[in-house]
């Protein structure tokens, strides 16, 4: 259970680094991944952005997104790292698996919902032709959203 | 319909931030008569995750000074406030958000 956690590491690395101080820095990242037995599974480089506020006198830097399946002992020692390493102005590490996981739980939810209400709709469908221009009155105000919802999925 | 009209009667006196200067003063001429019915973007656009990651959908509720935009102006339901509120705090952590503007 451990292993099957997901994390998104962003880091922001100084615009004094050279591009190949930020290839250094994502190699020593996948190595470290690599030591713990974990996974990296997603890599962006954002390129130079600009900062919402100054940090250490710089108004851009370099972001690094990496996305790693793994436990908590390789976030803690990558975390370590960049602690130390001066050249990383700020960094993040963010546990997803979790709220990815509600998210698709919701998405399938409203799938199902979606579904079951397009099964429902054939039969009340030659009454329905009617009440469409003299909206739903008769239903309460939940099924009239309802209807309205649905042409846009 | 007439819920509608109830709802734009209760929401009587709010703090109108700059940004909907225009708009706010419009409002307030007509407040008694008929307000629109917020809806929470995000229920409406159907976003289950709001990520922090992506800035253009977050800036919309850090306005001018940078603060957070209140759900009662904004219109956000309860649930999607929260995670928008941890959504915002992480962006400005990496500085993707501000925190205050001078």
């Amino acid at each position: 259970m451990n292993g099957q956690r997901q994390y998104e590491l962003v880091y922001v690395v100084s615009p004094q680094a050279s591009e190949q101080d930020v290839t250094d820095l994502h190699a020593q990242i996948e190595a470290t991944v690599a030591r713990f037995g974990a996974q990296l599974a997603k890599t962006e480089n954002w390129g130079r952005r600009k900062l919402a506020y100054e940090i250490g006198g710089h108004k851009e830097a370099t972001y690094v997104l990496e996305v790693i399946d793994g436990g908590g002992d390789v976030m803690k020692e990558i975390d370590r790292r960049l602690k130390v390493n001066e050249q990383v102005l700020r960094h993040l590490v963010v546990r997803v698996d979790e709220e990815l996981r509600a998210a698709e739980r919701t998405r399938a939810r409203r799938q199902g919902e979606a579904q079951r209400r397009a099964e429902r709709r054939p039969a009340p469908a030659p009454s329905a032709q009617q009440p469409a221009a003299a909206g739903a009155p008769g239903g309460e105000g939940a099924g009239e959203q309802e209807r309205d919802e649905e042409p846009e999925a | 319909m007439a819920d509608e009209h109830r709802r734009g009667g209760g929401g009587g006196g709010r703090g109108r931030g700059g940004q909907r200067g225009a708009a706010g003063k419009e409002m307030g001429q007509r407040r008694s008569l008929f307000r629109r019915r917020k809806v929470c973007k995000f229920c409406a656009d159907k976003i289950d995750y709001i990520d922090y990651k992506d800035v253009r959908m977050l800036t919309p509720f850090v306005p001018e000074r940078a603060k957070i935009l209140p759900r009662r102006i904004s219109g956000v339901c309860a649930a999607h406030q929260r995670t928008l509120q941890t959504a915002i705090k992480r962006a400005r952590q990496l500085a993707l958000v501000p925190y205050v503007t001078e």
